[in-house]
């Protein structure tokens, strides 16, 4: 029955066919004389390409073609992938070549593609192409690619910075000169590389017969990579189809359009066979896009009782060695900082550095875990100054719910304010600090220290622009079959998206959710789409399912009064029937008159009624919805190996009304434990020479179950006025708030050195060293 | 992440193994596949041959003879963790064994893998150091015994001929209610160790130690016996300040360097991890009690 299903964690209808292995990801797509593809990779950070010998890699047998950039040329309206999004702070316009033609700017960029009978053969020939390479100097640190005689990036630039912006607003001045106290500090901020299980992979195929160019891509945004092929193509819409099957997590990186799309498109429709690329491990570290290093200088003026006066500060951000998706990353960064507090005054001059590395592009998070991590510091430095509680000091800070709808003097990045929809930040706080019994940690804290170990608690504050627009596109079809279809421009990449949209479009119709096919992913289903990406999908496409299927519901029961010669007040939908309320026999399956509304060549439609049971929509979204949490982590530090333990670990957050709330727990649980990679172990190293020297799972470390605490959840529901579902984005969330609340604690647990950590991860022997430092 | 062509072999007698390995040159031995799989698929090693002994017979077993334990090399790491001969004889080959990768990967890894492999820092070949162990090698000219002192010639290199293959291992039993202690520390569960240590103890009648036996892994190039740290212990009764000194000994021990671990961590690490490994050890011997 319709309004009886939201808010249910009903079993997700992904998981049979994934659980009983009848998934279908790129990797699992045969087609008969389907050819393999490797890639012909930099082995160096910069250098001069001089010639690309191909005669050794030619002769392996089984090799079909070996094509460079100027085997590709020919058939390109574009040789660059431009898919920056727009900005006026850009200094330099670095797009990425289809493949490297004199020049390769990081260590893994594409220079070649091998297509053969296997991979193996592929791989056999790959390390026989001779690249005729002379080697040019390397910007490996973001820092020091600023410096006027650092090399170049890209030779004969007249600079590294390839953006810069300031966002800044109130009286900084005043706010610094009335302080009673000014806290200093720097930060290095770290993060890596997103690590889905399956790595990007794509089949290209060209379908004579129809003369479309079809591409099984594991992205996040097919319709965007539609877009993209077209432009490069130069062919008409129509002659373009991208599908993402089943994809096994995207974290971001895979919104990004690459080399190894178009390539692989192409190839298939060069050689005339289709081609399939999976991208191995080793691959995904070096080309596939990661976030990296932001270095922060900030300030904060407090007055005498903690209040935030004002911060500003300084944030130099490596962009990587090409615009892979724009400068969103660190405008994300830096319009976060001021969070959930009430921050007069605030200025961060950003400097976006060009290196030698592979290109950056948002993980999950997508720079937010950095503005809270800057903030938090911030906030515990100022507890520190005054030997004031962290909590306390949050909460005089923290906007009061009276305070909003809070407008936020910055604008994002399309232009619109940012306004603090709903919420009630000191009540997420305190529910945090109840759960994880905040009050009686530090008699815990004195019990274990009497025993020698080491105890720390942390908190920390995030709040995520959600639901970013402007649109997800949504048809819903009712068949002659009785079944309803949904069609979205969303992407499943495995959070459960389609069973988010079945949910509630079973609870607005009222039929079973057993009833409803999504078909998400496929631009020959749908012609417009955004995807997955920006915690959207429940906001954007959930809102356009809603409203579709209120419009479906409204004609069906037109269409049953019509038939039942009934008031359509007096029905209700049960399952797949209509039926008059109180009399079951009274009744008519939606099959039935999806099949009338079909109509018959010669006949009316029944009533004069449009043809279809069906409807689209694209409810627009201009305004972001604030979702916003905080993170309680409390840890025990080994001080002889420098290990860190969480003891126990709370995320209490609002991401509005919960549509599934099983679902969301294992977006808030996945979340947390990317953060806590990024708090304590994942560390994507480079050498001075911009060498990757962490290029296999083991080096790596993305934590395992074992690493990753039960995590324990409040889950806080007040709705957002924006949609009429009250949802709020949650796939973020998790990861905020995880590396300042973990820092935190780990700093807490630290005090009796009276170190401070300003750094993400903190290592076991960077605690040692700050351990030792303190005692000297 | 493909391996480049080779031929592959299937014998299924030692006689017929070794005889590949002498016939082809540049060939390699498949046991449990657990290092050498991912080792080919990265291209790290490119041999012409791969010899697969999973069907060799004869060379999988755990037994007591003369008062030793015998473990065949293509033995199963969960088959020894979950021997009861073991667990009773060699407790701390199985508490050893707990920490060697993933219960998957001991599903199919082997004593004598881990043995050939050489790992710096891998579990088995730190206990074997530790207990003693006979290693026994076959070769065209016939069977030969390797101290385990004596196996590792280098880094990732036992002292075998490229035509000889590890079939066994005879573990020296230490006397009922010895102590017994191995520990380690890596980032996370199942990681090689960044610095594991193995310390068994014969604590006589009225808690003082008779033998010790200390042995850090993932420090040097192969396991490190801590000679010093064995002479301190001898004689002492189990004094905390008497732990911390002799497992200062092993600061000084050559260590290597990578990304992760600079020398000084592991060098710190073996301290903590040797004193940690002897206090586990002491607390567990009958007469220490």
């Amino acid at each position: 029955m319709a309004g009886d299903l939201l808010g249910k964690p009903i079993p997700r209808i992904e998981d049979r066919p994934l659980l009983t292995g009848r998934g279908r990801f790129v990797d699992d797509i045969h087609l008969p004389g389907m050819v393999h593809a490797a890639i012909v990779r930099s082995p160096l950070a910069h250098a001069r390409l001089r010639g690309l010998h191909r005669g050794r890699a030619a002769a392996v047998e089984g090799v079909v073609a070996i094509l460079a950039a100027a085997d590709l040329e020919p058939h390109l309206a574009t040789t660059t992938l431009s898919v920056g999004l727009p900005s006026k702070a850009y200094r330099l316009v670095v797009d990425r070549p289809v493949l490297a033609t004199d020049e390769v700017r990081y260590v893994g960029e594409p220079v070649a593609i091998i297509i053969a009978r296997s991979r193996y053969i592929a791989e056999d020939a790959a390390a026989l192409v001779d690249l005729d390479l002379e080697p040019l100097p390397a910007v490996s640190d973001a820092r020091l690619a600023l410096r006027p005689e650092a090399p170049r990036a890209h030779s004969g630039a007249a600079t590294n910075v390839v953006a810069e912006f300031t966002m800044a607003y109130g009286d900084l001045d005043g706010a610094f000169a009335s302080a009673a106290h000014i806290v200093r500090t720097s930060l290095l901020q770290h993060r890596g590389v997103s690590h889905p299980i399956e790595c990007r992979g794509a089949v290209g195929h060209y379908d004579a017969v129809q003369d479309c160019l079809v591409l099984w891509s594991s992205t996040q945004a097919p319709h965007s990579h539609a877009r993209m092929l077209v432009k490069l193509l130069g062919c008409d819409e129509n002659r373009v189809r991208v599908v993402s099957p089943d994809v096994g997590g995207g974290f971001g990186p895979k919104l990004v359009f690459y080399q190894e799309d178009i390539l692989v498109a192409l190839a298939a429709r060069i050689v005339g066979a289709p081609v399939k690329w999976i991208e191995d491990r080793r691959e995904h570290f070096m080309a596939t896009t990661q976030e990296r290093d932001q270095h922060w200088d900030m300030e904060i003026a407090a007055d005498a009782t903690g209040r935030i006066l004002g911060v500003r500060g300084h944030m130099i951000h490596d962009h990587g060695a090409y615009t892979a998706r724009g400068i969103n990353l660190a405008q994300n960064s830096a319009q976060i900082v001021p969070g959930v507090y009430r921050v007069p005054a605030y200025e961060l001059r950003v400097t976006l550095a060009l290196t030698n590395r592979v290109p950056v592009s948002p993980v999950r998070g997508a720079g937010h875990p950095q503005g809270a991590f800057a903030m938090e510091r911030l906030l515990d430095r100022v507890a520190q100054e005054l030997g004031l509680d962290r909590a306390e000091v949050r909460r005089r800070n923290l906007i009061p719910p009276e305070a909003l709808p809070y407008r936020l003097p910055i604008k994002t990045r399309g232009g619109t304010e940012m306004i603090y929809d709903s919420g009630d930040y000191p009540a997420c706080q305190a529910a945090a600090l109840a759960a994880i019994d905040y009050d009686g940690f530090r008699a815990r804290q004195a019990t274990a220290r009497a025993e020698g170990r080491y105890l720390g608690v942390g908190i920390a504050n995030y709040m995520k622009g959600t639901g970013r627009g402007p649109f997800e596109s949504v048809t819903i079809r009712v068949g002659p079959s009785g079944r309803v279809s949904i069609y979205s421009g969303a992407t499943a990449i495995g959070q459960g998206t389609k069973t988010m949209l079945a949910q509630i479009c079973a609870d607005a119709i009222g039929v079973d959710v057993a009833r409803i096919t999504v078909v998400t992913g496929d631009t020959g289903t749908i012609a417009l789409g955004h995807g997955a990406a920006s915690s959207r999908q429940a906001v954007n496409a959930g809102t356009s399912v809603h409203l579709a299927a209120l419009a479906v519901r409204h004609k069906l029961l037109q269409a049953a009064a019509i038939h039942l010669e009934a008031d359509a007040t007096d029905l209700e939908i049960i399952g797949g029937t209509i039926r008059v309320k109180g009399v079951p026999a009274m009744a008519v399956g939606i099959g039935e008159l999806a099949d009338a509304l079909a109509g018959l060549p010669g006949y009316g439609i029944p009533g004069g009624l449009e043809p279809g049971v069906e409807a689209s929509r694209h409810a627009l979204f201009e305004a972001l919805t604030f979702a916003y949490g905080t993170t309680a982590a409390e840890v025990e530090v080994d001080i002889e190996t420098g290990a860190v333990a969480i003891r126990r670990y709370v995320v209490a957050h609002d991401s509005g009304m919960m549509i599934n709330p099983m679902m969301v727990d294992g977006q808030i649980l996945g979340g947390a434990a990317h953060g806590i990679g990024n708090a304590l172990y994942e560390w994507m190293g480079y050498d001075a020479a911009a060498q990757p020297v962490t290029t296999t799972s083991a080096e790596y470390l993305v934590p395992g179950a074992p690493e990753i605490p039960r995590i324990e959840m409040v889950h806080i529901e007040i709705p957002t006025p924006h949609n009429p579902l009250g949802v709020k984005g949650v796939g973020e969330s998790g990861t905020i708030p995880a590396a300042a609340a973990v820092v935190s604690a780990v700093e807490d647990a630290l005090a009796p050195f009276c170190v401070r950590i300003g750094e993400t991860p903190i290592r076991p022997t960077r605690i040692l060293e700050l351990i030792a430092a303190s005692r000297r | 992440m493909k391996p480049p062509p080779f031929k592959y072999h299937d014998p299924r007698t030692v006689a017929e193994t070794v005889e590949l390995l002498a016939r082809n040159e540049n060939a390699k031995i498949l046991a449990g596949g657990q290092s050498l799989m991912p080792m080919l698929n990265m291209r790290y090693v490119q041999p012409d041959h791969v010899i697969d002994i999973n069907r060799v017979e004869g060379l999988s077993y755990i037994r007591e003879a003369g008062g030793r334990l015998e473990i065949g090399a293509m033995t199963r790491q969960r088959e020894i963790e979950y021997a009861d001969l073991v667990a009773r004889r060699a407790p701390i080959v199985r508490e050893a064994i707990l920490n060697v990768g993933h219960r998957q990967t001991r599903n199919r890894g082997t004593l004598g893998g881990s043995l050939s492999h050489l790992d710096p820092a891998a579990e088995l070949p730190l206990v074997s150091a530790a207990l003693e162990a006979t290693v026994h090698v076959q070769g065209p000219k016939g069977k030969r015994d390797i101290a385990m002192a004596e196996f590792p010639a280098g880094y990732m290199s036992p002292s075998i001929e490229l035509d000889e293959m590890v079939i066994g291992v005879t573990l020296p039993v230490w006397p009922d209610g010895h102590g017994y202690g191995f520990v380690e520390f890596s980032r996370r569960h199942g990681d090689f160790a960044i610095v594991a240590a193995a310390v068994l103890l014969d604590v006589e009648a009225g808690g003082k130690i008779k033998r010790a036996s200390v042995t850090v892994g993932g420090v040097g190039p192969s396991p490190v016996r801590c000679r010093d740290a064995e002479k301190a212990l001898t004689g002492e009764k189990g004094a905390e300040a008497a732990f911390r000194a002799a497992a200062e000994t092993c600061r000084t021990i050559d260590a290597m360097e990578d990304v992760y671990a600079p020398a000084w961590y592991r060098q710190h690490l073996a301290t903590v991890m040797t004193r940690r490994a002897m206090v586990a050890a002491f607390g567990r011997a009958a007469n220490a009690r």
